[in-house]
Parts: structure tokens; sequence; C-alpha cells
């Protein structure tokens, strides 16, 4: 038996077997940043249903009742004193999904870096592009993706971070081009999901495909760290990295 | 117009803002006119009788026939003296991509593009045109290597996806068609893309990034397959025509969006003599590509930037700038205990 509280208590770990649960955009936010730190940015973009898309526009206005903004949230803050500009997608929103709003915050985001000279980490967590807006999401991923060749080319760090799960157009886009690319221990981190490549190849995948350790085997992820490290992980990398 | 409406809107709530506010968005509002006039040339009318020909469904059909002319054939046509090569250099060949170099009339081009077959066999052998990374990563040096002899690149697509499977993930596909999207962005040489037929998703997206894209009149371009739309959203695959039309795929909706620059017409036995069609198309991309030639290197990288950057549809109000709230608050066990006690 597992008590919640004594999951809570241990950052939403399970203190038997290491299984790391889902926590919140906030619970994410008091984790990795300084108290009182947090600044809200780009806030004002919110979802158009541009291609009227049957069913959409009813689905966004519920989340926005729930008072949830978009797939990302985006915004400034320190971690251990260093200032960074962040991004923290939401799988709560439309499955984490990447349309017109994430593509621009994330966009102005590297823009900001460039100008600002400040290092971006981004936490992915994503369905992939999303359906409802159609190629126009899907330009969101060339997007963001030649914002961060700007970025880099200015020289600022861009690490990504990578969650439980991460699929689809977003690893497919800014999520692999991180200078530093980490890691969740046993996060889903893959292009085609895997119901969709058993579904394909009718054969059941090995196990442990497609999870954290296997990519780090197979050369995409430079480390794996644990919830209770991540932090400190950060601003190590970081005062490497002179900020 | 329905999309210049949607943003006019967007424009009045922002103005509303900064009067009841005072603040200024003046420059949000500049660049939201900007859209307006950018997607005011797009004519719709121009291209009105060619777009009702087809319903987005037909046009779906159409563009997945066997007989329809592939990449390749257009890369053999259109370039002289294509010589093909192979290779990224790291893994393998994939024989799902094309690439090599020719001419276009007298202009020394590289020519990339997917690879399918008329038939089942050269169909199993070319993977249906589903590239592995191996493929993405060739088309990568093979531009690169056009970048260093100055030499535009163009990319014909023709494919339904990026290759699903075991070792496609194991190799990185994801990491593939990011770092092709990354590195193109910023190719010194200008680059065209041609969507000859199917342009479905990441797969197609790893040769889309051009300083302009065309695409011929039954080709589509979308983020998922109307069927695997149909399946996932409508719970049901029977509704894809349903979802072929909601997807907006066709060049006719993709060009009113700015997504795409230039719609090639296809004659009516396009399937049976191509060649007519293949002339005319010769005949564009040689004006502009020597046209884009003669631009300076930063020029072309910022007008291929922009032009992706302006791509985006959004609301603006207000930013109370709070988070997105997904937790209700605790209530304060404490102050509950307190209050029993009659503590303040």
């Amino acid at each position: 038996m597992l008590y919640k509280r004594k999951v809570a208590g241990n950052q939403h770990i399970c203190p038997d077997c290491g299984h790391h649960f889902r926590i919140t955009n906030q619970e994410w936010m008091e984790l990795l940043f300084d108290h009182k730190s947090i600044q809200c940015l780009f806030g004002e973009y919110k979802t158009m249903d541009v291609l009227d898309f049957p069913e959409y526009k009813k689905k966004i206005d519920k989340y926005y009742e729930k008072n949830i903004n978009e797939a990302i949230d985006t915004g400034k803050a320190k971690i251990n004193g260093i200032s960074v500009l962040f991004g923290i997608m939401n799988v709560d929103f439309m499955m984490g999904s990447m349309g017109s709003v994430v593509g621009e915050r994330i966009t102005r985001l590297f823009e900001k870096g460039t100008t600002e000279k400040l290092p971006v980490i981004i936490l992915s967590r994503s369905g992939g592009a999303r359906m409802q807006e159609g190629a126009v999401s899907l330009m969101q991923m060339n997007k963001t993706s030649a914002a961060i060749k700007r970025f880099h080319k200015s020289g600022n760090l861009f690490i990504s971070f990578l969650t439980n799960p991460t699929t689809g157009g977003v690893t497919a886009s800014f999520a692999m081009l991180g200078d530093i690319i980490i890691a969740e221990p046993k996060a889903l981190i893959g292009f085609a999901g895997p119901r969709v490549i058993e579904q394909t190849i009718k054969q059941k995948l090995p196990e442990g495909f497609q999870r954290s350790e296997f990519l780090m085997d197979k050369g995409f992820v430079d480390a794996i760290y644990e919830r209770h490290n991540i932090k400190n992980a950060l601003s190590e990398i970081l005062k490497l990295h002179r900020y | 117009m329905p999309y210049t409406n949607k943003i006019r809107k967007t424009i009045k709530n922002l103005e509303k803002l900064s009067e009841a506010q005072e603040m200024n968005f003046d420059e949000e509002i500049a660049s939201l006119e900007q859209k307006i006039t950018q997607l005011n040339k797009r004519e719709p009318d121009k291209w009105k009788e060619a777009k009702n020909k087809h319903t987005p469904w037909e046009r779906v059909k159409i563009t997945r026939s066997l007989e329809r002319p592939k990449p390749n054939d257009y890369i053999v046509n259109i370039t002289k003296n294509f010589i093909e090569f192979h290779g990224d250099r790291l893994t393998a060949d994939d024989t799902a991509i094309i690439g090599g170099i020719g001419y276009l009339k007298d202009i020394p081009v590289t020519a990339i593009g997917t690879r399918r077959g008329k038939e089942l066999k050269e169909n199993m052998r070319v993977n249906f045109g589903m590239a592995h990374p191996e493929g993405y990563r060739k088309a990568l040096r093979l531009a690169r290597q056009a970048e260093k002899f100055n030499r535009p690149v163009l990319f014909f697509v023709d494919t339904p996806g990026a290759f699903c499977g075991i070792k496609a993930e194991e190799r990185g596909i994801s990491e593939a068609i990011a770092r092709n999207l990354y590195e193109f962005s910023d190719l010194q040489v200008p680059v065209f893309t041609i969507i000859t037929g199917e342009g479905g998703s990441g797969g197609a997206l790893g040769l889309t990034v051009a300083n302009k894209i065309y695409m011929m009149e039954n080709a589509t371009l979308s983020v998922i397959s109307p069927e695997g739309c149909a399946s996932i959203l409508f719970k049901d695959s029977s509704k894809a025509e349903e979802a072929a039309s909601s997807l907006k795929l066709t060049p006719y909706d993709l060009y009113e969006l700015t997504i795409i620059d230039e719609i090639i017409p296809e004659k009516d036995d396009f399937e049976s003599k191509p060649n007519e069609t293949f002339k005319n198309l010769e005949k564009i991309l040689y004006k502009d590509v020597s046209q884009y030639m003669l631009m300076n290197t930063k020029k072309l990288c910022d007008q291929r930037y922009e032009k992706y950057r302006n791509i985006g549809f959004f609301e603006m109000a207000e930013s109370n700038n709070t988070f997105s709230q997904t937790t209700k608050p605790q209530p304060n066990i404490f102050k509950k205990i307190g209050e029993m006690f009659g503590f303040k």
C-alpha cells in the first residue's frame, strides 16, 4: 500500500520503486526555482481557432475556464541565484500539444534569450504537434528550430529537459536541439508512440524501449537526473558556463 | 476572408485593452496589421475555380495514386545529367531518399527527394517513401555539400511520413528531423521545396525548410493523415473525408494561410503525360532560382527565417502575469485547527 502523502512528501516519487509521478507546472516551478523569483512572460498570447476545426473552440474554452493558459508556461526565474528563461510544458492542456501559441512563446523566449544573453531551459512533455491547427502547428516546428539556431549562434546555453512523455513534433524539433539534453528516469521519449509502432510492425516492443535509459544508451541523451538532484545539477551546469 | 477577420478581432481587443489599462500595444498591433496585409496579398479568388474542382478528400486520393509521377521522376526530368549520390557517411544509405547533382537548364543544382515506386516490389524496396534517420542525414550531408559549392538546393517531397519502427527510433529519427529543421534554416544558399504528393507530417517537414515552397495542384500537406485524425479525434476512421476538409490540407488553403507560396497547375493528363507540366515547373524554378542566386546570403537567410517566423495565429488578451492553475489551493490545515480553538 502506498500513502498519497508519503509520495507527495517525497517530491512525488514512489519511496519503494522510485517511480516519478507526474507533477503539475506549479510543483515543477517550486521544485526548480528560487522562492519568489518567478515571473510570467508572454501570457498574453491565447489560443485562436484559426481553421474553425470541429469542437476545438469548445475544448479551448473549457481549459480557459479552468484557468489553464495553453500548453506551455514561459517566464523568467532564478536557480540558486542564477537568472534563466524557462518554459514548462503543461500536459493538462490538450495533451501538451504544440500549436501557434506554444510555438510563439518558445520562439519569443529564444529571441529574448538572444538579446538579453540569458540561458534557456525548457521542460518538455507533449503529445506532439496539435492536430486542430493543421499545418500551422506543423510549421511551429520550423519556427522554433530556426529561432534556436539563431540563439545558439549568439553563444548562449539551451538545456532541454525531457520528462514523461515527450513525443512527436516536439521531440522532432526544439526538444532534441539542446546543447545539453537531460531526462527524468524512465520517461517515454520518442517520435512515434509505442502503440502506433506496435500496430505498424505487428510485434511487441522490447522492454524499456523509448525510455530515457534507452535513449542514453543509444546516444541521444546526455544525462539522467532524479527529481531530488535536478535543481543542483542545473545550477552546476549553469555555473560551469559562467552564468 | 475568414483569417483576416479573426486577426481584426484580435486587434480590436488589443485596442480596447490599451484604452482600459493605459498600456501600449502599438508594436503588437503593427505586427498584426502587417500580417493582414500579408494575408491580403494572397488573392484567394484567383484560385476559386481550381479550388472547387476537387474536394479535399478527392485530392487526398489523387495524390496517393500509384500512377502519379513520383519525386524521382521530377528529379530525373527536371535536372539534366543527374548524378545520384549515396549514403549519409554515418550509418547507411537510405533508399527512401534520392539525392544528387545536375543542371537546372544551365545552373548546377543539388536535388534531393523522397523516392516512391509505382508498383509493390519497388515500393517495398524504397519503404514506400518513408525515410529512416540516415535518409534525413544524407539530405543534410548533400545540402552542406551544396552550400560549399554555392549550389541551390531543390527538395521534392512526397511521403506518408517518416518511417515508424524500432530501427528508426533507435537511430534517432526525431533528432535527425530536428537537426534538418535547425541546419536548413541557416543554409547559405537558396533552398526551394516542391511538394509533389503527400506531405506527411514531420517526415515531409524534414525537407520543407525553404525560401519558397511550391505545391502541385493535387498535393497535400498535413499534420496527420485524415484517417489517423478521424480515428483519434472523431473516434471513427470512416470520418476521414470530414477530417480531410477540417485539416485544411489542400494547396489552396495552405496558400491562404501563407504557409506555401505558389501552386503549380497540373494538366488533365498529368499522370500519363507529365512532360508539359514538368516543362512548366522547370521554367518557374529556373526563373526563381536565378533570381534568388543574386540575393546576398544574409538577406537570403533572413527571408527564410521571416517566412517561418510569421506563421502562427493567436489571440491576444490581457495577461495578468499568472501561470496556469492546475492545482486547487490547499486549505491551510493549521489555520483551520487554529480557528477551531478560537485563535485568529
